[in-house]
């Protein structure tokens, strides 16, 4: 009902998205914000602008860290990157970015590979405001340590702490980086294909869709990759059951696939 | 253990465990009958990154098929899941699994608290949860929502955890929940089975 009001007024689907999930997001936000009646809460997503942007923040799941999954970056390092930078120019697609902690990831592999000049990495989100923080490229200080920790893991051999400054209580990353990022918004759900890429990373997003939603999301990547392109999943995600999956081979364990 | 407050039937068996866990699990293990016909559902703390150390200890103790739950698996009666490291496990209305990585609660991810409460609201009253030992509180709101759902709420006996603290708020704060000691464990699951057949 909540969900059908947000799509009938504010153009977000959000009715395939898995229940369990979803529903809890919602009950949790409606819990923390302290609505009189579900009632309330209803009206007020259906009819405030300024609260329906929190709501859209809230029911998204945006955490996200640095060189997640240190294996998994290995394996980009060292076996999809240099195969792209082969290319004389590299476009990279971070589907469902968040506040943007995998792009710079990605945009630090890049820079060490000697890459990052060719590269360009379009950023997407949901979301508009999580875009505006991974714009900024400013990440709590406390994150640090454990980001480090990752980037060391996955085969990172500089100092972690050259690539950005500290402030007070924030690390803000080299702007080199995100001179080769594009943010934009991007609905999975209802936009469609922009342009074509050699690397799409989408990575524990799908968990959060139902199996049809998560097999059109798949079709929408397959048009926005270049053939010998790569299509980078989150560790509990896999192309394995869409029907399509035969025209892929992945790639060792990582859940990396390449089109073939 | 009194018969009258077993459920009409298991649909499904739900393990949550922190600290001091992992030893009262290998003791139940080799001692569960092979006819289980209902899905056993562990969620535990631990670091990421040696998921399939866990599984391979309890595979090597039991004829039932343990795997790591996977998004959208079908839950199967006879099987054992494991919650994988660093997400929430999520039971859906048709009985699959979600995985969520949204904000850790109870300091954990994933936490019993959430897989407890969803599982509530899928299976009610024919859904048996278990705390065991641990050192932090996760669990015990969710087993309040599982008892008031009409579920079954069983609790080891703080004096055989190695970490009382879990458990013992969750005696506290439980009315009716069923405490055993952890050699009685493996016993009731397996009379879970054959109260459900006799």
């Amino acid at each position: 009902m909540l969900l059908s009001d947000v799509l009938e007024t504010h153009g977000y689907d959000f009715l395939e998205y898995s229940h369990a999930s979803i529903k809890r997001r919602i009950i949790r936000l409606y819990a923390l914000d302290n609505f009189v009646s579900f009632a309330e809460f209803r009206y007020t997503v259906k009819t405030d602008k300024q609260y329906f942007k929190r709501f859209l923040e809230e029911i998204t799941v945006n955490v996200t860290e640095m060189f997640r999954d240190p294996n998994f970056y290995k394996a980009l390092r060292n076996d999809v990157l240099p195969v792209l930078g082969t290319y004389p120019f590299i476009r990279i697609w971070v589907a469902g970015c968040s506040t943007g902690e995998e792009a710079y990831s990605l945009a630090i592999v890049l820079k060490e590979l000697n890459l990052l000049q060719k590269s360009l990495i379009y950023a997407t989100d949901i979301n508009p405001s999580v875009l505006e923080k991974a714009k900024k490229g400013i990440f709590p200080l406390n994150y640090l340590k454990g980001y480090s920790e990752n980037y060391v893991q996955s085969g990172g051999a500089k100092d972690f702490s050259s690539y950005y400054t500290a402030n007070y209580s924030l690390a803000k990353f080299d702007e080199t980086l995100n001179s080769k990022m594009i943010f934009s918004t991007h609905n999975l759900v209802s936009d469609h294909s922009f342009n074509e890429f050699q690397l799409i990373l989408c990575r524990n997003v799908l968990i959060y869709f139902d199996k049809d939603l998560q097999h059109k999301v798949f079709q929408l990547f397959d048009n926005s990759l270049e053939k010998l392109g790569y299509l980078a999943l989150g560790s509990k995600e896999s192309l394995d059951f869409w029907s399509r999956a035969k025209e892929y081979r992945r790639l060792k364990t990582e859940k990396i696939w390449r089109k073939l | 253990m009194e018969e009258t407050i077993m459920p009409s039937k298991c649909k499904a068996l739900i393990i949550g465990g922190s600290a001091g866990s992992l030893d009262v699990l290998l003791e139940i293990f080799p001692l569960l009958s092979d006819e289980i016909d209902f899905p056993i559902i562990l969620v535990t703390h631990r670091k990421s990154g040696n998921d399939a150390l866990l599984s391979d200890l309890l595979r090597s103790r039991t004829k039932l098929k343990v795997n790591e739950a996977e998004e959208k698996d079908k839950i199967q009666p006879g099987n054992v899941y494991i919650a994988p490291a660093d997400y929430h496990l999520l039971i859906e209305e048709n009985e699959t699994f979600s995985l969520d990585y949204s904000e850790k609660v109870n300091y954990s991810r994933p936490s019993i608290d959430v897989t407890f409460h969803s599982a509530a609201e899928v299976f009610k009253d024919k859904l048996v949860c278990i705390l065991l030992s641990g050192s932090n509180a996760d669990g015990v709101a969710g087993l309040k929502t599982v008892k008031s759902s009409g579920g079954l709420v069983v609790i080891q006996n703080p004096k055989t955890a190695v970490m009382p603290y879990m458990p013992q708020q969750a005696a506290n704060e439980i009315e009716g929940g069923i405490i055993l000691n952890a050699n009685e464990m493996a016993e009731f699951i397996n009379k879970l089975y054959s109260y459900k057949t006799s």
